[in-house]
């Protein structure tokens, strides 16, 4: 454990990337195998749950640190996480660090599900006596999640790739899909030279950056293909062994979650992987991402739900044709496979291809630009025909280009303190728009957008104008304007503005506008009135 | 508040009305009693100041030569209109006092900003019995407890030794006014010279001239060969970090030494490359072994987690009251301590002025806090206005 902590500790405390892969990369060529894959585990977010509960963790903490609940609870705020705020509170460890190892820890938590309340409780408070201050803190995490330190996929990947002396887009294949620690041996997962049998495993998606400048900038129009950049969840479809999988962009197997997706398996040849856009689909056109909105997270999809909220899904690229992998053929064959596939598929209208946008000048997707948000796109999509398809946000090859935010002026009204990097700071904020009877009504919730000098400002005027607390929310005096972009807006019921915005961001910092001078609802339902 | 009460919170100071005294007031005042040197409880303008003796260098640095300021030692009373005042080890930082006033039989202590620990500089802190006991509460959350203080030095001294092999320099930022000769007295010097930014610097030969045990530093000039930093512990205060006076030492390991720096928050929100836990304000036990030993009956809180810390308070059987105070307020005051360092006009610093770059200066304003200050009038009337 010292070594995992330590590990933890120090990519935490570096915010450059060539120093985190480093300090990964170390720890994949020093630490035991066994560690290596729960390190990893840990890494793509694949966490096992212990089934603790969180309000008696809390509980328990409180009760070793021989404070009353309120008074944890205002120290959890102060510190904006759990885990942290525990290892802070219990009282000083006597212990120098454990000698037991990540995975001996983790096979202690596997222990946990089985145990009445009683027992997990003792089976903590021993843990916690065993470790030093930082290991309480990185134990706390494996116990109760959410464990985030920075380190993206793909700098794991690479920390990986370099230790193993593999290519890194073989390292990010080879981590993707369903696996569990019980279930394999790094060995078995990273190592391994030949075909693996995972069956479910989709490749890394291929991000597009977005487009800077002028279009024109990307040299001639007919080197590139231009599609609708669709608002819904991006997906690969998987057909192999004669099982079809859906995997969704965050890494998510969502197969059941899409059961008009189903029939695919019947159209599929064995062996195929398409990547593409789910998105709402009614009267052969797609809808807003919100319709879409009220089915995801949904347990159970009723008739109801799959009835007015039906999905489609907009195939715009194939990775894998009878088996093989084809990433390293150029968009246009690429394209031509996919077609063939989709030509095969019997008329439906639930399986179908993003189409190509015909254009020979950039000046005629300019003018088409402006259509986007009545074809209920983004913006475009512009990818180079010659390209491959590669692993992660790369720039050069694919580009978005999306439209402009739909935005307001907005006055700050509620504040709340962040958590981790930005505890202590006051970074989540409730903006307001002037109802009717002259009241600031809150439509929206932005936590992003401001330089971290901006941020500091700001917070330092909230802490200087408190009007009134509620818990760990503070309502402000009403004065500081900002512009709130945001993607989309709907009507909705559970909003005191009966306004829902999509993505709302902070675009910019109104500091010549008056709070007065902010925009009204009547404003936003204009909005709301046009894109209808 | 009653009208009879020893000592009244007004909003202008902990203000004694039978005596007709201040203590720390932020607006200028006819008589003002100073805890400690720190420019959120010593502000510029009154008529007549008190302090500790060991304050007056200081003082004199930040306020004007010129001020009206009687010194006094700890211990020895001094009478006004019947009221007795005596000042206090506080252990802050040099010449740092808790306030005692007494009368009529009644003893009431305005603690200012305290730490129980022994820093080998500043007078160590010694508990005041009293009825009242007003206190800060900077750290006043479970979740602040310190390292001993040799803990910290070593790891100090590990980090400019591992520094030193890597031949980087070791910039260190602190307060220039406490944390800074706290720094010196305890961690080992691994070199003769000893580099320091000018807000430093200057505080450091003031200290000197006035007879304090303390190294000499050498500034941190345009002319100073960059070579010479390799290796080299180099002083700075805080924010330095976002400006460019700090590229010149490069490569460089970035340290913070701060109570702030307990939380990984804080930490990363600094980009330092190490932080150092290291406060010279009470942490949790601390505050509270203060307030038990005061054997107070009645504690108002101040600066800090004033109302957490006053339920605490009042949940343990000890009635507290909160108080809202211009002290230190619940962020980092170390900003605006930088800017008044640097603007605080002396010898020294004039001499040297050249030497500094513009930019430090000018990144330690942002721009609210000009804002506020010209809105309310009876905010910080303070050295920034100030030339000497």
């Amino acid at each position: 454990m010292k070594q995992f902590a330590e590990l933890f500790m120090n990519l935490d405390r570096t915010n450059k990337t060539n120093a985190k892969v480093e300090l990964m990369k170390q720890y994949f060529l020093t630490a035991s195998d066994e560690d290596k894959l729960w390190a990893l585990t840990l890494f793509t977010g694949r966490r096992p749950s212990f089934k603790v509960n969180r309000t008696m963790v809390k509980e328990w903490a409180a009760e070793e640190a021989g404070i009353p609940m309120w008074l944890f609870q205002e120290s959890y705020h102060s510190v904006g996480d759990l885990g942290e705020t525990i290892s802070l509170l219990l009282p000083k460890s006597k212990v120098d660090g454990s000698d037991k190892s990540l995975t001996e820890w983790f096979y202690y938590l596997g222990m946990l599900p089985g145990m009445t309340d009683e027992e997990k409780r003792d089976h903590i408070l021993q843990a916690w006596m065993q470790l030093s201050q930082h290991e309480t803190f990185v134990f706390n995490k494996l116990l109760m999640g959410s464990f985030r330190i920075g380190v993206s996929q793909t700098l794991v990947v690479r920390a990986l790739a370099e230790a193993t002396e593999t290519d890194s887009n073989v390292i990010a294949h080879r981590v993707m899909g369903q696996w569990e620690p019980a279930g394999t041996t790094f060995e078995q997962l990273i190592l391994d030279k030949g075909e693996n049998d995972n069956a479910s495993r989709p490749y890394p998606f291929f991000l597009a950056y977005p487009i800077e400048g002028d279009v024109s900038g990307l040299g001639n129009p007919e080197d590139w293909f231009a599609e609708w950049k669709w608002d819904g969840i991006r997906s690969q479809i998987i057909y192999r062994n004669n099982e079809l999988f859906i995997w969704t962009r965050g890494e998510e197997l969502s197969t059941e979650k899409f059961p008009e997706l189903h029939f695919l398996s019947e159209i599929l040849p064995n062996g195929t992987v398409l990547d593409g856009e789910i998105v709402s689909y009614m009267d052969d056109k797609p809808m807003p991402f919100n319709v879409l909105q009220t089915r995801i997270g949904r347990k159970n999809l009723s008739k109801k739900v799959l009835e007015e909220a039906p999905v489609a899904f907009l195939a715009y690229d194939i990775l894998e044709v009878n088996g093989v992998d084809i990433r390293n053929q150029t968009q246009q064959q690429r394209r031509a496979e996919l077609e063939m596939i989709h030509e095969k598929a019997p008329d439906q209208f639930i399986f179908n291809l993003s189409p190509l946008i015909d254009f020979k000048e950039w000046s005629v997707l300019r003018e088409l630009h402006t259509l986007s948000r009545q074809n209920i796109a983004e913006g475009f999509m512009i990818k180079r025909k010659e390209s491959t398809y590669q692993v992660g946000r790369k720039k050069g090859d694919w580009w978005k280009w999306k439209i402009d935010p739909l935005s307001v002026d907005a006055v700050l009204i509620y504040a709340q303190k962040g958590s981790g990097r930005r505890a202590e700071l006051f970074t989540d904020y409730t903006f307001a728009v002037w109802g009717e009877d002259g009241k600031l009504v809150p439509f929206a919730k932005a936590y992003s957008g401001l330089t971290d000098v901006e941020i500091g400002q700001v917070d330092y005027f909230i802490k200087r104008n408190v009007l009134e607390k509620f818990g760990p929310v503070r309502t402000v005096k009403p004065e500081l304007v900002f512009e709130i972009g945001f993607e989309g807006i709907n009507e909705s019921s559970r909003h005191k503005s009966g306004i829902a915005v999509r993505f709302p961001r902070i675009l910019r910092w109104r500091k010549d506008k008056k709070a007065e001078e902010a925009d009204t609802l009547e404003a936003l339902k204009g909005i709301l009135e046009m894109y209808k | 508040m009653p009208a009879q009460s020893l000592l009244q919170f007004t909003g202008k100071s902990i203000y004694c009305a039978v005596a007709n005294a201040h203590i720390d007031p932020w607006i200028p005042v006819d008589r003002a009693i100073i805890t400690h040197a720190h420019s959120d409880h010593a502000r510029w303008g009154s008529k007549h100041y008190l302090a500790h003796k060991d304050s007056e260098p200081i003082l004199r640095l930040r306020l004007g030569q010129d001020i009206s300021l009687q010194t006094v030692e700890y211990y020895e009373k001094f009478v006004i209109n019947g009221v007795t005042f005596s000042l206090h080890p506080a252990g802050h930082i040099v010449g740092s006092a808790q306030v005692r006033v007494e009368y009529k039989g009644e003893v009431w202590v305005a603690s200012g900003d305290y730490k129980l620990e022994n820093d080998n500089f500043a007078t160590p802190y010694e508990p005041v019995k009293c009825n009242v006991f007003i206190t800060e509460s900077t750290f006043g959350l479970p979740i602040y407890k310190w390292q001993p203080q040799h803990e910290v030095m070593s790891e100090i001294d590990n980090w400019w030794r591992q520094n030193k092999s890597e031949d980087k320099a070791s910039v260190l930022m602190g307060y220039s006014l406490g944390k800074m000769q706290r720094i010196l007295k305890n961690i080992e010097l691994q070199d003769k010279v000893i580099y320091a930014h000018g807000a430093i610097y200057t505080l450091n030969e003031r200290l000197r001239q006035a007879g304090f045990d303390l190294p000499e530093l050498t500034l941190v000039t345009k002319e100073t060969d960059r070579k010479l930093f390799r290796g080299s512990l180099v002083l700075a205060p805080p924010s330095v970090d976002s400006s460019t006076w700090i590229k010149k030492f490069a490569p460089y390991s970035l340290g913070y030494c701060s109570g702030w720096m307990a939380l990984r928050g804080a930490k990363n929100r600094r980009a330092v490359d190490q932080g150092f836990v290291l406060s010279d304000h009470v942490d949790w036990p601390d505050l509270n072994t203060a307030v038990k030993e005061s054997g107070a009956e009645k504690v108002y809180v101040t600066h800090g987690y004033t109302s957490i810390y006053a339920r605490y308070l009042n949940e343990n059987g000890i009635e507290a009251g909160e108080v809202h105070t211009m002290y230190g307020n619940e962020d980092e005051n170390e900003e605006e301590e930088v800017v008044q360092d640097i603007s605080a006009g002396t010898e020294a610093y004039e001499k040297h002025k050249e030497s500094l770059d513009d930019e430090v200066i000018i990144d330690t304003k942002p721009s609210p806090k000009q804002s506020q200050k010209e809105k309310s009038p009876s905010g910080d009337l303070g050295a920034n206005t100030h030339t000497a």
